[in-house]
């Protein structure tokens, strides 16, 4: 089937089968990888991304549902050179070890933050809990969080 | 993991999801948010010919207040439910439990309707609305029927719905300024609930729905009964397991979860105010 979907701006017009999931479709056929595949089982959050604007795991989305509608990557996030203040807030407050879980981390915390701009810890950690970082590296994780709220 | 083959339909409304239904038969499978079914899906435990994509279904996403009675659309997903001010006003429980549904993620996807319809007897939404005393609004070819909560799942994973069916609406009297409670045991923050308990004051009545303790959520009749007659919180959450026949699996042996079933019970009865 063809769909046409608009990813980090950009509108698409592509051929997919129709049980292609969203995640794939990314990697596979538009070559965005910064997207991972973690447990595929709707669990780890890895292939978190931004469906219009909300997190969703792409892994547990088909392709064929966002056709007409909008999705952003971790590469749709900065602004030319100007990183968005997530990417800024793990840099600064080194939130990441082995980076596997940073994409999805990162696109999870851009959502969290705009239903809930100023969210306290504890809030951070609530909205964390479809992300794990086989690392451990919670601690500094919310600490980037809370820092890009500031 | 990738689903094994099947035609895509996109349907948008209820009308075009009935005319897939209707051309497809029993071939056919509804997705709705797809959080419980996908991951079906990818395992090959669910290999359906025919996807019939409703999550898009517009006139069944709502929120109604019909005077008294909260009126829910099948395709309201979690995270509208957690964040409505209706829901919050008339059946806390349901907001609370929408709000516990998995995880953001889940819930920016999930609907109340699939979660009803795919029947898992762990699932938080059936639980709190079997508490809550909801019934559900099921309808196909030869008009609509109301099937209360209790009567509608038939198994695990399995209901009345008939293949023709969609269920469309969910309906509960209102529950405003009553107390409730709502209690769930879980391995990781995202599992569903090893067991769940929703408690749900209306007068002097309270509702008690346990959520993995058999192949369906039930009520914790013996509970209820018990409270019923004048007993204390704490002697009638000790008879909550009574009746049930809980699974025992990796995750927890059915001994444990009796265990939980009482324990839990107490906590969302005094959470309760019980």
């Amino acid at each position: 089937m063809n769909l046409t979907v608009t990813v980090n701006g950009t509108a698409h017009t592509v051929d997919v089968e129709d049980r292609t999931l969203l995640v794939h479709l990314l990697r596979d056929q538009l070559d965005l990888t910064a997207t991972n595949i973690g447990c595929d089982t709707t669990s780890c959050g890895a292939c978190t991304v931004l469906l219009d604007g909300e997190s969703v795991k792409s892994c547990t989305v088909l392709a064929a549902s966002v056709d007409g509608r909008s999705v952003t990557t971790l590469e749709g996030l900065a602004e030319g050179e100007r990183w968005h203040r997530v990417q800024e807030g793990f840099r600064s407050m080194h939130g990441l070890q082995c980076g596997f879980c940073t994409p999805g981390m990162v696109m999870a915390a851009v959502s969290l933050l705009d239903e809930n701009p100023s969210p306290t810890a504890d809030e951070v950690r609530q909205g964390l809990e479809g992300n794990l970082c086989r690392c451990t590296g919670y601690h500094n994780i919310v600490a980037a969080i809370l820092e890009a709220a500031k | 993991m990738i689903p094994a083959p099947f035609d895509y339909v996109r349907a948008d409304s209820y009308d075009a999801a009935a005319a897939a239904l209707g051309e497809h038969g029993d071939e056919a499978k509804l997705l709705a948010g797809g959080q419980s079914l996908l991951p079906l899906m990818k395992l090959r435990l669910a290999t359906p010919a025919i996807v019939v994509d409703v999550s898009r279904a517009s006139d069944l996403s709502y929120v109604r207040d019909d005077g008294g009675v909260l009126a829910i659309g099948a395709l309201t997903r979690h995270c509208d439910l957690a964040r409505s001010a209706d829901v919050t006003a008339h059946a806390p429980l349901l907001a609370h439990a929408a709000g516990s549904v998995g995880d953001p993620q889940v819930r920016h996807r999930g609907t109340i309707g699939g979660s009803v319809a795919h029947a898992d007897p762990s699932a938080d939404i059936p639980t709190a609305l079997l508490a809550l005393g909801a019934s559900y609004v099921v309808r196909g070819p030869g008009g609509s029927r109301e099937v209360a909560a209790a009567d509608f799942s038939t198994g695990f994973l399995e209901t009345v719905l008939a293949p023709d069916e969609m269920l469309v609406e969910i309906r509960l009297p209102s529950a405003r300024g009553e107390t409730w409670g709502y209690e769930k045991f879980t391995r990781r923050a995202i599992d569903w609930a090893t067991v769940a308990v929703a408690v749900q004051n209306r007068g002097a009545e309270t509702s008690v729905a346990l959520a993995n303790m058999g192949s369906t959520v039930l009520r914790a009749t013996a509970t209820e009964a018990a409270l019923a007659s004048g007993a204390g919180a704490a002697d009638a959450a000790a008879h909550a397991d009574e009746g049930a026949e809980p699974a025992g699996d990796v995750t927890a042996s059915a001994d444990f979860r009796r265990h939980l079933a009482r324990v839990l019970t107490k906590r969302a009865l005094a959470a309760a105010g019980r």
